[in-house]
C-alpha cells in the first residue's frame, strides 16, 4: 500500500467514545489534561460529550460525572490550537443541545444516525450549517448496509448540509475489502468538496489496517483515540497510528514522541480496565454488534448469571442498533427467566 | 335517539385510515366524515369505499355540514402546522378535537391517567402527546401514584417502517413534547424521553423501556401492584399492551420493559406505536360520549 505523501486529519475520541469505558465518569481535571497534552501534541480535533453525545446523561446509557456543558466549558478554554467537535444523536439530543455547544466555542458538530436513517439528521445538521459549524454527518453501524444505501444516506446528508460524511463502524466488525468498498463509493459519487472520514472499532483487531483501507481509498479524516480508549475494544490507537502513519510518509500533524506520552502517562492510568480485545470486546466485532453495548452486558452477566457473550450474540442476531442499551438487560431478564435463574 | 357521537376525520393517511377502522367498530362513537385536500388520495377513496363522507376540500369543506350533520368530535390526525386553525375553526362550531399531532394546543391526554378529568371538565381540545407518551406515561403514573417519581426516563424503540416523514423532520419535538408529558402527566419531577429507530426486518413490535428514580426506597410491594393494574387499564384499549419485564428494582430505581403489538387494523400490527394512538384517541372521544349519555357534561348546545 502506498499513502505516501497524502494528508490526514486526525480526530481523537478518548474523551467522547473513552466516556463509555470509564462509565461516562472522567472527572474535569482528567480532561483537561488529556486535552492539552494532545492539543500540545498537535491533535487538530478532540471530541468532548457524554458517550451517546450530547443530552446522552440517562439511566439509559448513565449519568456522567459532569454536564457536557461543563466538560467544554473546561476543556475548550484550554485549547491553544486544538479544535473541540461534539457529538450528537437525534432521538437523545436536540438542536438545543447543539446550540448550547456552539455557546461553549465548540466548532465540529457530528450528526450521528443509524446509516439507514439519516432522515431524522434534517433538522440539527441543517441548524449546524446554518451556524456555519464544520458540519459532519456520521452513519452509524455501516456494516449493516451496501456501500450503495451508505451512499443513498450520505446524500441526504450532503443535501442537508453536512460537508463532511463518515462511515462508521460502531461494531469493529468491518474488514479493510468492506472499508475499501464503502469509503470508495463515498469518495467517487460525493463532490469532492465533501470530506469522507471513517470511525474504527479495533474489535476485530482491524482497526489500523481499517484506517490505512480508508486512506487510501479517500477518507481525509481519520477518528481514533488516545491509547485506545473507547467503547469495546476501543478505537484506532492513535499513537500507534501515528507511528504508522510516520512511517507511511503520511503527513497528520501530530507529534508522535508527544501522543506516546499522553497515551502512556495521561490515559492509561486513570483506565478502569485494560483496553483490549477480551472474549467480549471479541464478541462485539464477531457478532457486529454495539461497541458501547460492552459494560452493560458485562454487568447483566454479574446481575443475572447470563454470560455476556450470549447476550451479545442474540443482540446481534436481533438487529439491535446504537442506542438499544435498554435491551440487554431487558433480554438479560428473559433469558434468565428461560433458564430458571430468576 | 343515538347515544353515539358523530365525528370527522381529518386526515385520510395510514393514522385516519387505522382509526376509521376502528371507529366503524365503536358502541360510542360513529364516523361521518373524512376530510382531506387532496382528490386523488387513496385514504378518502378507501375513506369512501367504507361509506364515509369524504371532502378534499380541507376543514372549509367540512364546515358548512357540521351543524347538518351533528358532528360533534373531530380528529386531526393531518400535522402540528395547520392545528391550532383546524381546531379554531371546528371548537366555533362546538366541535371538541382529539390532536394527534404534536400541536399541543389542549393539555396533554393519556386515557388511563387523566382522561376522566378531561373530560368532566370538557376540554374542546386535547392532545395525544405521542406514541412513545402513551405507551410509557401509564406506567410512569403507576410508580408516581405510589410515591413521588424525582426522575421519569422513557425509551421508545419503533421499526423504521412505522417512522412516517413528519416524525422524522422533527424529531426533536417527539423528545420534548414526550419528556414534557412525562412530567405533567406521569408525575415525575424531571423527564426524559429518548426514541430508537430500528430498520430490522422483520420490523420490531414497538418496544418501550421505562427508568423511574423514586424518592426514598421504592415500596417494591405496592409498585408491582399499581404496574400491573395499569397495564390492565391499558390492555383496556390496546389489547396487545405488553409488561415483558419488570418491574425490576435496583436501588430507588424501578424499571419495566414493555412491548406494544397493534390490532392490525389497517396498520401492521408491529407498528404498536402507531396503533396506540389511534386507539387512545379513539378511547378519548368514547369516554367523552359516555359522559354525555349519563349526563356527568353537556355537550354544546345546538339548535
Amino acid at each position: 500500500m502506498n499513502l505516501n505523501g497524502k494528508k490526514v486529519t486526525l480526530h481523537d475520541m478518548s474523551l467522547r467514545d473513552g466516556m463509555h469505558a470509564k462509565r461516562h465518569q472522567i472527572s474535569l481535571d482528567e480532561m483537561v489534561n488529556i486535552a492539552t497534552g494532545m492539543d500540545e501534541a498537535g491533535m487538530p480535533l478532540i471530541e468532548v460529550t457524554h458517550g451517546d453525545g450530547l443530552g446522552g446523561a440517562s439511566v439509559n446509557y448513565g449519568f456522567p460525572a459532569h454536564t457536557d456543558e461543563e466538560y467544554l466549558n473546561a476543556v475548550v478554554p484550554k485549547m491553544k490550537n486544538a479544535k473541540v467537535s461534539a457529538l450528537l444523536l437525534p432521538g437523545i439530543g436536540t438542536v438545543d443541545h447543539l446550540k448550547m455547544a456552539r455557546d461553549c466555542g465548540v466548532s465540529t458538530i457530528r450528526v450521528a444516525t443509524h446509516c439507514t436513517e439519516a432522515d431524522v439528521s434534517e433538522q440539527h445538521i441543517g441548524m449546524a450549517a446554518k451556524m456555519e459549524m464544520d458540519t459532519v454527518g456520521f452513519l452509524m453501524m455501516a456494516h449493516m448496509v451496501s456501500p450503495e444505501k451508505i451512499l443513498e444516506q450520505a446524500k441526504l446528508m450532503v443535501n442537508y448540509g453536512a460537508n463532511c460524511i463518515y462511515a462508521t463502524d460502531s461494531a469493529g466488525y468491518m474488514l479493510p475489502d468492506e472499508v475499501t468498498a464503502k469509503i470508495g463509493l463515498l469518495r467517487a459519487e460525493l463532490p469532492s468538496s465533501v470530506e469522507i472520514g471513517f470511525h474504527g472499532h479495533h474489535n476485530m483487531g482491524m482497526a489500523i489496517a481499517n484506517s490505512l483501507a480508508a486512506i487510501e481509498a479517500g477518507a481525509s479524516r481519520i477518528d481514533g483515540s488516545v491509547a485506545g480508549l473507547g467503547a469495546g475494544a476501543g478505537n484506532t490507537p492513535l499513537e500507534v497510528f501515528c507511528a504508522v502513519l510516520d512511517r507511511m510518509g503520511v503527513e497528520s500533524g501530530v507529534d508522535l514522541y508527544k501522543i506516546m506520552d499522553v497515551a502512556e502517562d495521561r490515559v492509561v492510568p486513570m483506565m478502569d480496565q485494560p483496553i483490549r480485545v477480551d472474549r467480549d470486546a471479541l464478541t462485539l466485532g464477531y457478532a457486529g454488534v454495539y461497541s458501547s453495548f460492552l459494560l452493560f452486558a458485562q454487568r447483566a452477566e454479574k446481575k443475572y448469571g447470563i454470560q455476556a457473550r450470549d447476550i451479545l450474540v442474540e443482540l446481534g442476531r436481533r438487529g439491535t442498533v446504537g442506542g438499544q442499551e435498554d435491551m440487554i438487560e431487558d433480554l438479560a431478564l428473559t433469558m434468565a427467566k428461560e433458564k430458571g435463574l430468576i | 335517539m343515538s347515544k353515539k357521537l358523530k365525528a370527522a376525520i381529518i386526515g385520510p393517511g395510514n393514522i385516519g385510515t387505522d382509526l376509521l377502522m376502528k371507529m366503524k367498530r365503536s358502541e360510542w362513537i360513529e364516523p361521518v366524515w373524512m376530510v382531506g385536500i387532496d382528490p386523488t388520495s387513496e385514504g378518502l377513496k378507501r375513506a369512501e369505499e367504507m361509506g364515509i363522507k369524504t371532502c378534499a376540500t380541507g376543514v372549509d369543506g367540512l364546515l358548512p355540514h357540521v351543524i347538518e350533520d351533528d358532528i360533534r368530535v373531530a380528529f386531526d390526525a393531518t400535522s402540528a402546522y395547520v392545528h391550532a386553525e383546524n381546531s379554531r375553526k371546528l371548537n366555533e362550531l362546538g366541535v371538541i378535537m382529539i390532536d394527534l399531532t404534536p400541536a399541543a394546543v389542549g393539555p396533554y391526554c393519556v386515557p388511563p391517567v387523566n382522561l376522566a378529568d378531561h373530560a368532566k371538565n370538557l376540554e374542546m381540545n386535547v392532545n395525544m402527546v405521542t406514541c412513545g407518551g402513551q405507551a410509557t406515561i401509564p406506567m410512569v403514573a403507576a410508580v408516581s401514584r405510589v410515591q413521588p417519581v424525582e426522575y421519569g426516563e422513557i425509551i421508545a424503540t419503533v421499526s423504521s417502517r412505522s417512522v412516517g416523514p413528519g416524525t422524522r423532520q422533527n424529531i426533536d419535538e417527539f423528545t420534548r413534547t414526550t419528556a414534557g408529558a412525562v412530567e405533567k402527566v406521569g408525575g415525575a419531577k424531571k423527564g426524559k424521553a429518548i426514541i430508537i429507530i430500528n430498520p430490522a426486518e422483520p420490523p420490531l413490535i414497538m418496544r418501550d423501556t421505562i427508568h423511574c428514580l423514586t424518592e426514598g426506597e421504592p415500596d417494591q410491594a405496592a409498585i408491582t401492584e399499581s404496574v400491573h393494574a395499569m397495564v390492565k387499564e391499558v390492555q383496556k384499549y390496546v389489547p396487545g399492551y405488553r409488561l415483558v419485564n419488570g418491574p425490576v428494582f435496583d436501588g430507588n430505581r424501578v424499571s419495566c420493559f414493555m412491548e406494544v403489538e397493534g390490532l392490525g387494523d389497517f396498520l401492521p400490527k408491529y407498528a404498536g406505536n402507531l396503533d396506540i394512538m389511534t386507539a387512545a384517541g379513539l378511547r378519548t372521544a368514547e369516554m367523552f360520549a359516555e359522559e354525555a349519555a349519563n349526563g356527568a357534561i353537556t355537550l354544546p348546545e345546538r339548535g
